[in-house]
């Protein structure tokens, strides 16, 4: 039993409504303090989280969400036998999928390579622009990229230089999904290795003095002191990173999708984002579609959470 | 460091890292380079050119001063200023307040707004709850809308509150005794140790909103209170230059000339000003990255 039960049945006179509210006085400046920001997240978080059971209605503006008729799954069935379904489904996986492979070894190559550096000035330097695209904001890095690719941009000066036919990148479905990854492997390849070279920082000198006295050169040390001392790191954001692949950053498919491309480019998000925004809104089915994104998302994450959990028991970190 | 003899191998793979390092570092560069050198090109020289533009052809400030004519443009421009300094007031004094709370070792219901936090990380009422509970609220077409929907981030909170349990209790405990509020105790003592961190949070909600559309885009139609962002989008991803255009300004084939470095003008007047500024904070972001991944 715990001190602070004993304490209770010693005192019996302690009711459970003066002790709330001795607790309450007791903490009332913080209650205060908080108030505005659980007003705030009830407002802006919570009261939209009962908007869901719009999945389960059809929408009519007049009769707002509560108002309208319960249509029970006819949304979930309407979606899963559109041929929607398939397309955005492989959409989002392959994008996903493409931008794990592409885009999570990225940085940590260019944080390894960078740690070979012996220059440090030059390190620096490249580093700090390294971060730059980061800043870019969306808009403008999508613009950039439709001019860099577009027939007398600079690519297909490159690939007409070497004897190539010039590509319509922007047009033609297939190059979606590599321009999607290397955008964004451009944008965040130096912001991403930040975390990295902060790991790689935390591997004890004296490793790499033992490993160089055993006789291993540089790229053994590379290969069996570096490496396996960020491997905590990796390995948990690799994990991480997983759990988000059915959550890929729809802005950025809005701003760069075109109906041209639409069958390679059009994700789930995306999908919702249309059939809410489009010629025929349909709140309903879009809020259907969304929730069957979050749940998704939810599953893997909790999943993934618990993965995170056994790792960090077993290793290091 | 003390340099020691390297082999021949290590020596060649030096150069080639080296330069692999410096190839990428010039990718990360070139963009913005073309950019700033094409905005101050002359258009028909510019549209003439192939390959890397690593100077200005000619030099030419024309598209800069139809850039700054552009009502659009300065009135995107004075919006998203708003936006920004408002917004990140407001955010900034709500994730302190939540931090500190949430940080109270002795606070009981400490997990519970801890819980309330984290959960909205993970769900959300989605695309069309959210629209409506604006709509519901009012906030829709208003300037609000930009800014109270995106007022708190529970990642920022968070990165704040791993900070301020860092910090030794007894100092505030001390203050505790003597008699000082919790406010007190936030604005003297605990405010001025987060200061680092502070900077870290004010700059990511700085240049969030600062390069933030999609909320602009669903939930605005009066031009007057669009972001620079979404008259960007017209310009770059919809090429809607034609409002650009000094309509005076001649035949057909010179309007599309000048289109392009007035797109790059633009671009230059919108992102130049957050790039001049990172370098020097760099060592924060830095910080905030690590803080946000060391989380649990």
């Amino acid at each position: 039993m715990s001190k602070k039960q004993i304490k209770i049945l010693a005192n019996p006179s302690h009711s459970l409504s003066t002790r709330i509210i001795r607790a309450l006085k007791q903490n009332y400046e913080l209650y205060l303090i908080f108030l505005p920001v659980l007003v705030y997240y009830i407002v802006f978080y919570y009261v939209p989280m009962t908007g869901i059971v719009l999945a389960f209605k059809n929408y009519a503006p007049a009769k707002g969400i509560w108002g309208s008729a319960w249509v029970g799954l006819k949304h979930f069935e309407n979606f899963f036998s559109s041929p929607n379904f398939t397309r955005t489904l492989v959409n989002t996986l392959r994008i996903s999928i493409a931008s794990i492979v592409v885009g999570f070894p990225a940085p940590i190559i260019f944080a390894l390579l960078l740690n070979e550096l012996r220059l440090r000035r030059t390190k620096k330097i490249i580093q700090t622009v390294s971060y730059m695209p980061h800043f870019i904001s969306l808009v403008v890095a999508v613009g950039l990229v439709m001019d860099f690719v577009q027939r007398d941009g600079i690519i297909n000066d490159i690939i007409a230089f070497f004897g190539g036919e010039r590509i319509a990148f922007m047009t033609e479905p297939n190059w979606f999904t590599p321009i999607y990854v290397l955008s964004g492997v451009w944008q965040e390849i130096g912001w991403s290795s930040i975390i990295y070279l902060a790991a790689i920082a935390g591997v004890s000198a004296d490793l790499y003095e033992a490993a160089a006295i055993d006789g291993a050169g540089r790229f053994r040390q590379l290969l069996h002191v570096t490496l396996p001392g960020i491997m905590p790191t990796i390995v948990i954001l690799f994990i991480m990173r997983v759990g988000n692949i059915m959550s890929i950053g729809y802005e950025k498919i809005i701003l760069m999708y075109n109906d041209l491309v639409l069958d390679k480019a059009d994700i789930i998000a995306s999908y919702v984002y249309r059939i809410a925004f489009g010629a025929a809104p349909d709140y309903g089915y879009s809020t259907a579609v969304g929730l069957f994104n979050t749940v998704i998302n939810i599953f893997l994450l909790v999943a993934t959470n618990y993965i995170t959990g056994k790792v960090n028991d077993t290793t290091l970190w | 460091m003390k340099t020691y003899k390297q082999s021949l191998g290590a020596n060649i793979f030096d150069v080639f890292n080296l330069i692999l390092l410096l190839a990428i570092a010039f990718i990360c560069l070139y963009p913005m380079i073309y950019v700033i050198m094409a905005s101050l090109s002359s258009p028909s020289l510019l549209m003439q050119h192939s390959g890397l533009l690593l100077k200005p052809l000619g030099l030419h400030f024309d598209a800069y001063k139809s850039v700054l004519a552009n009502p659009d443009i300065t009135t995107g421009y004075a919006n998203t200023l708003f936006y920004v300094v408002i917004g990140t007031i407001l955010s900034d004094a709500l994730t302190m307040m939540a931090a500190y709370v949430v940080s109270r070792k002795k606070f009981p219901l400490r997990n519970f707004f801890n819980i309330i936090l984290i959960l909205t990380m993970f769900i959300n009422g989605g695309l069309i709850p959210s629209y409506l509970n604006i709509q519901n609220l009012g906030l829709l077409n208003t300037r609000l809308s930009q800014i109270l929907p995106v007022a708190v981030s529970a990642y920022n909170v968070i990165i704040l509150r791993t900070y301020m349990t860092s910090i030794p209790v007894s100092l505030e405990e001390s203050a505790r005794m003597d008699g000082a509020s919790h406010l007190r105790v936030l604005f003297c003592i605990i405010f001025p140790l987060c200061l680092p961190v502070f900077a870290v949070i004010t700059l990511y909600y700085a240049v969030g909103t600062w390069n933030s559309w999609f909320n602009a885009m669903i939930y605005l139609t009066d031009r007057s209170k669009y972001p620079l962002q979404l008259f960007l989008r017209e310009i770059l991803i919809l090429n809607e230059t034609d409002s650009l255009i000094n309509s005076n300004a001649a035949s057909g084939i010179e309007q599309v000339q000048i289109s392009e470095t007035i797109k790059y003008a633009t671009i230059v007047i919108s992102t130049v000003p957050i790039l001049c500024i990172y370098p020097f904070l760099q060592k924060y972001f830095v910080k905030g990255v690590m803080i946000g991944a060391v989380k649990e």
